[in-house]
């Protein structure tokens, strides 16, 4: 990148490095899924098309059932977790934001398996409340309540809201910081109006497009997850991902066809539902300003803000219990109903992990770093080289597509490349997750940077690298810590990626994880999940230090943090 | 025609160009690294492998990967993807630790190299004669396309501390169940032990078992299985969760009863109370038995794929799996406890004491008290039944 390239040809090559890495994996992998969707896999001897695996999926039992399953939790986790991080925003920020704000690291770094073991644990009949409501009820032995795995559905919508909340509320925390809060706040109070009124009136509309990505993105994830659905959802039948990864892994080969079919049909759900929230904004967009000109000061609606807000921290202290409780299983031998405490501790189980696991714990972060390292460097090319247009909602198709519709195509790709099983492929996988991800972090602070910085360091002779290096990136220091430590997070906790494209030889924490997840000893499984909480952790610890130490002697980047 | 030759070489010894062929396999798997995709759900049997690995490369410098799997038709898929972009060598996979779905799902798509189980020196030790555990596979015929392994044997585990005298078959789990509301679970039929659940009971239940041997029909299917559908219809509203919600697998079905929520979990594995309770995983007074009427059982399998990268290795891996040495470590209920798939008349002295020189265990059943092992039905009829089950109660 020297300066005497053509401005034009850099900005072309960046672009094309971009749709390289990000669009022509899934184009491929959709392509493949559509293909099987139709019938059309010539190694399984069919030829097609057939509109026969969509007629075989359609009839699994309890398919629609699985779909609506799918739907309503998706959505109303979605929606919950919007209105509690709301509220917990308009909560906080008349205190200390930025400690909050800090407290929520942990619920970040936790991968969701490892929230849902710890959730199963905290809420199931035999779990640690009924444990603690046994003696009062007198209960010999758990008592026959589904509270977790309920059909309706329950568990898994509490265990994504406690998941997503903590990511939104960082997020509408960050939104925040480009909103004249405070004056807004003051002119509204002067006004009559109450605080309910103040955010709802004022300032949601103003926040919604800011957030509007990140919460489609939660949407998509809710509709499509499967660890979390396993250990929390309904089971008879499950939610349409489970479903659909069962018939993945059928032994019965020609099931890949409906797989796939069913894969499409989520795919399309999930567009469906990205369409219905958009459309929802819009509604409100165009119904908003009449209520608006009404002028209601609306004073019932501080009650409902108020009333959130310990909601969500009831939740949140749910979410810790459950982290506190699985780290408390790893050092556990037995731990028999109706005991609160283990009946034995032990450091066996960490022993034999760290023996068993440093492999896994070497290629996670191996995988992490590489990924991380790679995905800024591009992300960094992208915003110095790209003008901000409609294009870069492309950089974020890969969050806004469920997984399991590409992955199994993308798979069959990278085997004609003969690149599968190998560590640049699950490094290559990861980059899809973990780029769009970081960019959510940088863009806003990037394009947000005055541009005269960059014009005076210019006017003083320096070259477009040296901008970069001794003006922008110091400047920047502060977000691009937070989105290195969210790129580590993202590419700690991919599942499916690492397994498909792994071809299952390069395990990974999350790997094992989820292989010991399936067979349930949380013992085990508090020892690793608390590994791999550890490194997103300390890179989240790092995103915090690093700008306080480097800038100890600038006071006027210390407020920056983010 | 293979397993005449087989049986011949057997009956003479072995013979001299078998033992250079074999010399020759022995060469070109040095060196090589085996990935063994294996179920990878329970601990034990993840670190016999790794103690298999290390006596390999010592003896013959072989080494074993273990890719561990949550299903084991994740290879089957891997392998059928390979097909699918024609890498027809050099693949990923280089031996599975199969079942008989799978198993019959690879042999039909001709995905498994083979025959190569005559090929071992230690068959010698196998009885495999054609209506051996050994020869058939879930009614599926081996002929020499995978080798045997680990010895399964359906049996339930329960608490003795908590239940006194659990029911003494299946017909009679729904009348337990009746009285003991909520205590009696079994996991998922989409998953293996959910189905065999479901079979064994079918086995007991069924007008005419024989039929069961034979592929299933849509009017044997519904013969055989009318009494198993009262039966359960009977035992459904008494199950945990009122029969809405199912364990996913036998692990987590351990865990509830482990937990208090169940009294009965169930294993393919007879030592696996033994084994949970030295784990901490299961309640001391953990204990094992068996319906009255027998349990099913089949042998466990490795086999390699067509495409598969170290043919050699994996040959090498499989003959090291049936050494008497071997099955005897694997017996060892502190090292897996899974009952050795040797003929014990075909063991020499030294082999035979070691079998015998093996410890005991409170929960570790005796080999007599483990009653009749029932035939698998043909493959094609666990698929369907787990069909039928989706079908009536996934609403």
């Amino acid at each position: 990148m020297r300066q005497a390239l053509p401005e034009k040809i850099l900005r072309a090559g960046v672009l094309a490095a971009g749709a390289i890495v990000l669009l022509a994996p899934i184009a491929a992998g959709l392509w493949h899924s559509m293909g099987a969707a139709l019938g059309h896999v010539p190694a399984l001897g069919s030829e097609g098309p057939s509109l026969g695996p969509l007629r075989d999926v359609a009839s699994q039992p309890g398919f629609s059932t699985a779909l609506r399953l799918t739907v309503v939790t998706g959505i109303s986790a979605t929606l919950l977790s919007l209105a509690l991080a709301i509220a917990l925003a308009a909560a906080i920020t008349q205190g200390p934001a930025r400690v909050v704000s800090r407290l929520l690291a942990p619920f970040l770094a936790m991968p969701h398996a490892a929230m849902a073991v710890g959730l199963a644990f905290v809420l199931a009949p035999s779990g640690w409340i009924a444990r603690a409501l046994a003696p009062v009820f007198g209960w010999a032995r758990p008592p026959d309540l589904a509270t977790v795995n309920d059909a309706f559905g329950a568990a898994l919508i509490l265990g994504l809201v406690i998941k997503e909340t903590p990511f939104l509320l960082l997020i509408i925390l960050t939104a925040l910081t480009q909103i004249p809060l405070r004056a807004h706040i003051s002119a509204g109070q002067s006004l009559g109006y109450g605080r309910g009124a103040i955010w709802a009136k004022v300032i949601v509309p103003q926040l919604w497009p800011l957030i509007r990505l990140p919460v489609s993105v939660v949407l998509i994830y809710n509709l499509s997850v499967i660890d979390m659905a396993l250990i929390l959802g309904p089971s008879n039948p499950p939610t349409a991902a489970v479903l659909i990864a069962r018939l993945f892994s059928s032994p019965d080969l020609a099931q890949i066809m409906p797989a796939s079919a069913g894969a499409i049909v989520l795919g399309l759900v999930a567009a469906a539902s990205i369409a219905a929230l958009a459309a929802g904004a819009r509604a409100l967009a165009y119904l908003g300003p009449i209520w608006l000109r009404r002028g209601g000061r609306e004073a019932w609606m501080d009650m409902p803000f108020r009333a959130i807000a310990p909601m969500g921290a009831a939740l949140l202290l749910l979410g810790a219990a459950a982290m506190v409780l699985l780290g408390l299983w790893s050092l556990a031998w037995r731990w028999p109903w109706p005991m609160l405490w283990p009946e034995t501790l032990t450091v066996a189980a960490w022993a034999s992990a760290l023996q068993d696991f440093g492999p896994a714990l070497h290629n996670t972060a191996l995988i992490a770093l590489a990924s991380t390292a790679f995905s800024l460097t591009l992300a960094v090319a992208w915003l110095e080289t790209q003008a901000k247009s409609g294009r870069e909602a492309l950089i974020y198709l890969p969050l806004l597509i469920p997984q399991i519709s590409f992955l199994f195509g993308m798979n069959t790709l990278l085997l004609q490349l003969g690149a599968q099983g190998s560590m640049g492929a699950v490094i290559w996988a990861h980059v899809l997750f973990v780029f769009p991800y970081m960019m959510m972090a940088l863009t806003g602070p990037w394009r947000r940077l005055d541009p005269r910085y960059g014009q005076a360091a210019a006017s003083l002779g320096a070259g477009r690298i040296r901008q970069l290096w001794a003006v922008k990136l110091p400047l920047l220091l502060t977000p691009i810590c937070a989105a290195v430590a969210i790129g580590l997070a993202v590419s700690v906790a991919q599942y499916l990626p690492t397994l498909f494209l792994g071809a299952g030889r390069i395990g990974t924490l999350t790997t094992e994880a989820v292989t010991l997840a399936s067979s349930s000893d949380r013992r085990i499984t508090g020892v690793v999940t608390s590994l791999q909480a550890a490194l997103p952790l300390a890179a989240y610890a790092g995103a915090f230090i690093i700008p306080k130490l480097a800038h100890r002697n600038r006071s006027a980047l210390q407020g920056a943090a983010a | 025609m293979k397993r005449l030759i087989t049986a011949a070489a057997l009956a003479t010894g072995l013979a001299t160009p078998a033992l250079a062929d074999w010399q020759a396999t022995l060469d070109a798997a040095r060196g090589q690294t085996v990935y063994w995709n294996a179920w990878g759900g329970d601990a034990r049997t993840n670190d016999f492998i790794a103690w298999a690995s290390a006596q390999l490369e010592a003896d013959y410098g072989v080494r074993i990967e273990q890719v561990k799997l949550t299903d084991t038709a994740e290879a089957v898929s891997r392998v059928i993807s390979e097909k699918a972009a024609g890498q027809d060598t050099g693949g990923s996979v280089d031996m599975i630790w199969i079942n008989g779905p799978n198993f019959l799902a690879m042999k039909d798509q001709g995905l498994l190299h083979g025959p190569f189980v005559a090929d071992l020196p230690n068959a010698k030790y196998l009885d495999l004669s054609p209506t051996s555990p050994n020869s058939v596979d879930f009614t599926t015929p081996v002929e020499g396309l995978e080798s045997p392994w680990r010895l399964a044997k359906f049996v339930f585990t329960y608490d003795s501390a908590r239940t006194a005298a659990p029911p003494a078959s299946m017909a009679e789990m729904a009348d337990w169940a009746a009285s003991n509301p909520g205590r009696l679970t079994h996991p998922n039929p989409s998953d293996f032990m959910g189905a065999t659940f479901l079979k064994q009971a079918l086995i007991e239940l069924a007008p005419n078992p024989a039929a069961l041997q034979m592929p299933v029909t849509d009017a044997a299917f519904a013969t055989a299985t009318a009494p198993l559908w009262a039966w359960y219809d009977r035992l459904r509203p008494n199950l945990w969760r009122g029969g809405a919600a199912f364990p996913e697998n036998q692990s987590v079905q351990d865990q509830l009863l482990n937990d208090g929520e169940v009294d009965i979990s169930l294993s393919f594995d007879p030592a696996s109370a033994a084994a949970g309770i030295a784990q901490g995983l299961l309640p001391e007074t953990t204990r094992v038995f068996v319906p009255k009427g027998g349990s099913l059982g089949n042998v466990s399998f490795v086999a390699i794929p067509y495409n598969a990268a170290h043919i050699e290795g994996a040959k090498v891996v499989a003959n090291f799996l049936l050494d008497p040495a071997t099955q005897a470590h694997m017996q060892n209920i502190q090292v897996l406890g899974s009952y050795s798939v040797l003929d014990p008349a075909k063991l020499d002295d030294t082999a035979k004491a070691a079998f015998a020189a093996l410890p005991t265990a409170p929960a570790l059943p005796k080999l007599e008290d483990l009653g009749a092992t029932l035939a698998e039905p043909h493959a094609s009829w666990m698929t369907r039944l787990a069909e039928e089950w989706a079908t009536r109660y996934t609403k």
